[in-house]
């Protein structure tokens, strides 16, 4: 079983030619200024590819971008600069074109209590997408395939529930359900499984390895959990206010982390029991509104913290902005940082 | 004296002619300067057991059992006690801050209020304690005048905290305390309770659906299931080398990062908690439960002793289960089971 779920050749993007299945390039998405602030650089300079057949987790603290990140991705926020591109082409932001590629690729969100309407049985709940698209030829039974996909076996026992009377894991998969009735060949979702009991959120992770398998689906995973990463992801992004710091393999960037943000993060994941000390970051969660300059996480860097006064580096960390990432972490992980001495970004490489 | 004893505790609610069980025949102790931590799934029956400590129940729940806090039992206490009882000496962090603080006060109005109403103090040393207060748990002290919508998810958590330890309690019921805060700031939160633990001699009992975080924050573990305490005892060892099956499903369900059996293998606990009232005899995680045996159906199942300082109540710990009948191991002066008589 393991085995089968191991990472496909297809998805390593030096291996074929075929186009990744979700990319974007140097995405920028930018919120107006609010009550005298700045504007707020939510997404600031992001390339990511999710291969076909991939699962790529991306992680961060709120407010990082991370789930306006997923947004652009799903085209229902349109990014300032930068471009999303579906299979190759470029996705265009015309009212036909949306609606062309919101069947590919379908959003599934963080609480499926909130997500499905408390009036509307399952069976309209998982039609409502086709209906949307004017596509109800046998609608009964694609909405009984999606429901046994999702793993809402036998689907007669649920269509006509409604979500009060499920639980929270079985809602979810109603979503998820919602979702595959469409076929879309990505699925973005944003903390699928953080509104869950620990018992639901393993079934529901499992639940995207086998839609994997059996339906050649590529997902992007919004989380804050570094665990969910571990039991699902082949490649994990670690996102840091707008900008994607760390980039690589699972098993390299969650063991052998090289960015400091990434290493604070697994320092403080609960259950390790590790003796480990956890590295607390100070302060809240950073502002997009104000992006510190030179490297952006130095405020509350403790590797920056721990340099010498009169070291040099202490100088590129404080104002040398660092270049998007642009690689996509394989077969090496790269990070972001003034303090990783290769492969970083060179100097003459600062733009 | 140990600071809270609870005997038994069981809660009914009665819905139509019926009365259910959500909480059954609960026992533990804790001690000043312990952090106990209660586990469960949603349902469970964690967050009524907390609330019921201090009868913060709606009317329709019976409460019965002991809860000797210093020795006084709270649910046969009059209303004049327990209104002296709660803030003073026991509070509550709950859930959601953004919910739980008044939007239209500030939140140095907030933290004065319990003082306000439990001590004799002039306003002026009100002000002084407020601003300590926020200072301790690491709000700066000129916020005092800041609404709550004004304050980041975990500077509220925090103001929680601080209106919690307004009149230096002895004991802080914590319900789901960093539930909804990013990993970050859940980490400065626990360590924030921790540190106050370690310095005062407050005891916390701490509820949460996350197991891994108690077993990192706790002294002692408490898990339960359809309104029991299924297993209790060291968190550390609770969570590394669980005994009752329920337990092992939990604990299997947050992926320890580096270990290759989770690697692309999320655990699950398939079915549901039973609905209240559904709970028949035997063990209620018999249906769910993959090592089930015939006894366990039919069987009283009661917390038995399962290591040094521990307990499970599962058929499994005991050194036979087919010889033990009903005169088994006794833990302590433990009643035979009250409130599940429905």
């Amino acid at each position: 079983m393991t085995i089968d779920r191991a990472a496909p050749a297809g998805a390593s993007p030096t291996g074929g030619a075929a186009p990744p299945a979700l990319e974007v390039r140097d995405l920028h998405v930018t919120f107006p200024s609010r009550r005298g602030r700045g504007p707020a650089r939510a997404v600031d300079g992001v390339n990511l590819t999710v291969g076909a057949r991939e699962i790529v987790a991306l992680i961060g603290e709120s407010g990082c971008g991370k789930s306006t990140l997923a947004r652009a991705l799903v085209g229902l926020v349109k990014p300032t600069s930068g471009e999303v591109l579906y299979r190759g082409t470029t996705l265009g932001y015309s009212n036909a074109a949306l609606k062309a590629y919101r069947r590919h690729t379908q959003l599934v969100l963080q609480d499926p209590g909130g997500a499905l309407n408390p009036r509307q049985n399952v069976f309209d709940a998982v039609a409502e997408g086709l209906r949307l698209h004017k596509d109800t030829d046998r609608l009964g039974a694609r909405v009984h395939r999606a429901l046994s996909q999702a793993g809402l076996r036998p689907p007669e026992q649920f269509l006509e529930r409604y979500p009060h009377n499920l639980s929270g894991g079985q809602q979810q998969r109603v979503v998820i359900a919602g979702a595959l009735a469409l076929e879309p060949s990505v699925i973005v979702a944003d903390e699928p499984v953080s509104s869950l009991d620990a018992s639901a959120r393993g079934e529901i992770l499992r639940l995207f390895l086998d839609l994997r398998d059996t339906l050649d689906l590529s997902a992007l995973v919004v989380s804050h959990d570094l665990g969910l990463a571990w039991n699902i992801a082949d490649r994990v992004a670690v996102m840091y206010l707008g900008r994607i710091v760390e980039v690589g393999t699972v098993e390299e960037v969650l063991l052998e982390p090289k960015h400091p943000y990434t290493r604070s993060l697994l320092s403080v994941l609960p259950g390790t029991l590790s003796h480990r000390r956890p590295i607390l970051l100070t302060g809240e969660p950073p502002d997009p509104t104000a992006i510190p300059a030179g490297c952006r996480f130095h405020p509350r860097c403790p590797a920056a913290a721990e340099l010498a006064p009169h070291d040099p580096r202490r100088e590129l960390c404080h104002s040398r902005a660092l270049p998007p990432l642009t690689g996509t972490g394989r077969p090496t992980s790269v990070a972001s940082c003034h303090l990783i001495p290769s492969p970083v970004p060179s100097p003459s490489g600062v733009g | 004296m140990t600071m809270l004893e609870v005997r038994d505790l069981t809660v009914t609610y009665r819905y139509g002619g019926a009365s259910l069980a959500a909480v059954r025949s609960v026992g533990f102790t804790l001690d000043g300067g312990e952090i106990l931590g209660v586990a469960g799934e949603s349902g469970s029956g964690k967050s009524t057991m907390a609330l019921s400590l201090v009868r913060l129940l709606p009317p329709g729940a019976g409460i019965t059992g002991q809860v000797l806090f210093h020795g006084e039992d709270l649910t046969t206490a009059t209303w004049g006690k327990l209104r002296a009882v709660r803030w003073a000496q026991a509070s509550l962090v709950f859930q959601g801050a953004m919910n739980a603080l008044n939007p239209v006060r500030s939140v140095g109005e907030q933290i004065a209020e319990p003082i306000r109403l439990h001590e004799r103090v002039d306003h002026r040393a009100i002000g002084r304690r407020v601003a300590d207060l926020l200072d301790s748990v690491g709000v700066s002290s000129r916020r005092a005048s800041a609404y709550p919508h004004e304050l980041s998810g975990g500077q509220r958590q925090r103001v929680m905290i601080a209106m919690a330890l307004a009149c230096r309690p002895d004991l802080i019921i914590a319900d789901e305390p960093t539930t909804a805060l990013d990993v970050m700031v859940q980490a400065q939160i626990l360590q924030l309770l921790t540190d106050l633990v370690a310095q005062s001699d407050i005891a916390v009992i701490m509820i949460s659906h996350d197991l891994a975080m108690l077993a990192d924050t706790c002294d002692r573990l408490a898990v339960m299931y359809a309104g029991r305490l299924v297993e209790s005892g060291p968190a550390g060892q609770v969570f590394a080398e669980p005994r009752h099956p329920y337990t092992q499903a939990l604990s299997r369900a947050f992926p320890r990062v580096g270990d290759p059996t989770s690697r692309r293998a999320p655990a699950s606990l398939p079915g549901e908690p039973p609905a209240l009232g559904a709970v028949g005899d035997g063990c209620a995680f018999a249906p769910r439960c993959s090592l089930v045996m015939p006894d366990c159906l039919t069987r009283d199942i009661e917390p038995w002793p399962s290591g040094p300082g521990r307990e499970a109540a599962c058929l499994l710990v005991l050194p036979d289960p087919a010889v033990v009948g009903e005169d088994g191991p006794r833990v302590g002066e433990r009643h035979p089971r009250v409130g599940a008589s429905d």
